[in-house]
């Protein structure tokens, strides 16, 4: 028999599997070791072949004023001396977090999940079928969707199990690898509104089945309130190009706001009902069990949350100025406030958010600090446009004990030791 | 959860038919994109089972069958009485969600039997996902339902037997009542 451990990871991603090789000081090694052994191979090859030039060589002795730069090129990449990457498992990867600027996720960087792998599917051969309750079953092309009038926003995606091994630990980890599911693009698409009276939705309709084309076949009840109606789209664009093949490539449903899970990807079919589905994924799955043996479902939206990218876990920081920095967001709509304690609670600073402040979006903020070089606790805390607070761990415990698994947003506090070294502790 | 006769005109709102600050108004009904869907093309994607037994085909299955079909195909991933993993226990934890060690499986948590039928013929097993029989699939579920002492040995699982089936946690979930936090 497993430990619930095993079993939770068997079926979900555990945030601390992911990246351990990743810690602040090995990196900052690595990165350095890259450099320079990187730096010489390049150097090397472009002797041996007796190139001209190195193309976007980093020839340490070379100064890259005196010497012609690198053509254009079709698609670009990063430049090589940028390394921050997403930590991957076989089923999801995390996005680093505290390597970030600003609130948009590159798309090489978004996090990814999936219930059976990623699949290849050919846009021209993928449909989209609408049927159930409306007066008109319809299938559609890629170019069909295209063709609708479109709309885009900038929207968070988060997974339920996000931040889950805070229910327990604490453990030492980075931010990524504790809370990386969580990442924001730019979305393009059309309206699920504009699609479902396109096919003419029946009196009775209530919810609708959205399935993905993975070999899971993934699948969730979406209930047609006024707030779904008004934000959900189905998105074939994702920052400027089509979406990435883990986000969901040619089509997915967007949930602004909604966890993860219900987003959902290589959508091939929805089907409209009166009634939720109960799939899988909404009973035996992404339910919050409770400690009095009882489950919540239908527990769709993302609550308030907040956290310092930086310093963060496994960060190694000095004394003097140091910005504190970092996102927050809520599935409810805008972030309102978000303070941040450098004393472990006996104060707290109103952080500066970084316009623009979007609904359902990540939330950019910072304040400035002094790092005098003692022992101190660092939190954030936000409040959204509904007037909801994010709550302590000890205040999300109380009410839904250790058990639950999914949906937690409790203060994150890091703990700064006397050599600079933060870590992840429950406050 | 909505009155239903308010869905048209919010799908009218959101759709952009009535736009209070858009800048055209765009009919999108009669754009005439997609192909209408016929009963057949419905019929080879419409695998979904739901509570009520709707899309559940014609067959029929057997514990014992439901034997050897799990131990050729599920219990190298499930483990041979269906609780010894690696991957999701199946069998037991009756009693125990309201423990600090809840062990949620098909008995102790699913609320729904037909649930079992839809996943394991959509997605199991996980490296021939859809290559079961209906026939397969009603043993598999009858099986899985036995050893969680659900139903027992004799028992015949077919889309009428399966859908009557009431499950130990039917009414273990509460809808979302969240915010349930308030931290002063």
């Amino acid at each position: 028999m497993k430990s619930k451990g095993e079993r939770e990871k068997a079926d979900h991603p555990s945030a601390s599997e992911a990246g351990k090789a990743s810690s602040g000081l090995t990196r900052t090694m690595g990165r350095r070791n890259f450099l320079t052994r990187g730096a010489s191979l390049i150097a090397l090859s472009s002797t041996s072949l007796l190139l001209p030039k190195a193309p976007f060589a980093a020839d340490p002795n070379s100064d890259p004023m005196l010497v012609p730069g690198s053509p254009a090129r079709s698609y670009g990449e990063r430049s090589t001396f940028e390394s921050a990457s997403r930590s991957a498992r076989e089923s999801h990867s995390l996005t680093p977090l505290q390597e970030l600027h600003g609130i948009v996720t590159p798309s090489s960087l978004h996090f990814e999940r999936h219930h059976n792998g990623v699949p290849a599917i050919d846009p021209s051969r993928h449909r989209l079928l609408v049927h159930g309750l409306v007066a008109r079953p319809v299938l559609f092309t890629l170019d069909d969707l295209q063709r609708f009038p479109s709309v885009s926003r900038l929207a968070f995606i988060e997974c339920a199990g996000n931040s889950r091994d805070q229910w327990s630990g604490p453990q030492d980890r980075t931010v990524q690898e504790l809370h990386g599911l969580t990442s924001t693009s730019e979305w393009t698409g059309v309206k699920l509104a504009t699609l479902l009276e396109a096919a003419g939705l029946k009196p009775e309709a209530a919810w609708v089945l959205a399935e993905g084309g993975d070999a899971a076949g993934l699948t969730r009840s979406v209930p047609l309130t006024g707030e779904v109606l008004s934000d959900a789209m189905v998105c074939y664009g994702q920052n400027g190009e089509a979406l990435r093949p883990e986000q969901g490539y040619p089509v997915r449903l967007l949930l602004p706001g909604l966890e993860g899970n219900i987003n959902i990807k290589w959508l091939r079919r929805l089907k409209v009902g009166s009634t939720p589905f109960m799939t899988r994924w909404e009973t035996s799955k992404y339910t919050d069990l409770m400690p009095d043996g009882t489950a919540y479902q239908f527990s769709l939206v993302m609550e308030a949350k907040s956290l310092i990218t930086s310093p963060s876990g496994r960060q190694q920081i000095r004394p003097g100025f140091q910005e504190i920095r970092g996102l927050a967001w809520s599935g409810r709509g805008r972030v309102v406030k978000v303070e941040v304690t450098p004393d472990g609670g006996r104060t707290w600073r109103t952080a500066e958010l970084q316009e623009p402040v979007l609904s359902k979006c990540h939330t950019r903020f910072r304040v400035p600090w002094t790092w005098n070089g003692e022992e101190t606790v660092l939190q954030s805390r936000c409040v959204d446009q509904t007037g909801y607070r994010q709550p302590s761990r000890d205040a999300l415990i109380k009410v839904r004990g250790t058990q639950s698994s999914y949906h937690y947003n409790g203060i994150q506090s890091w703990k700064i030791d006397r050599d600079g070294r933060v870590r992840n502790i429950h406050a | 959860m909505r009155k239903h006769g308010t869905l048209s005109l919010l799908l009218a709102l959101f759709a952009g038919c009535v736009m209070a600050n858009g800048p055209a108004e765009v009919d999108t009904t009669r754009l005439g994109l997609g192909q209408p869907a016929t009963a057949a093309d419905i019929r080879r994607w419409n695998i979904d089972v739901a509570p009520s037994g709707e899309g559940l085909p014609p067959g029929r299955g057997t514990v014992p069958q439901g034997a050897t079909v799990y131990a050729a195909k599920c219990a190298k991933c499930h483990g041979a009485s269906g609780t010894e993993g690696p991957m999701d226990r199946l069998v037991g934890g009756q009693h125990s969600l309201a423990t600090t060690s809840p062990v949620k499986t098909i008995g102790s948590y699913w609320p729904y039997a037909t649930t079992l039928y839809d996943y394991i013929h959509r997605a199991m097993p996980f490296d021939a996902p859809q290559s079961l029989t209906p026939d397969e699939v009603y043993s598999v579920t009858a099986w899985l339902l036995h050893q969680n002492g659900i139903i027992a040995e004799n028992a015949v699982i077919d889309s009428s037997t399966l859908a009557a089936i009431q499950m130990p946690n039917r009414h273990g979930f509460i809808p979302d009542p969240r915010p349930d936090v308030h931290d002063p």
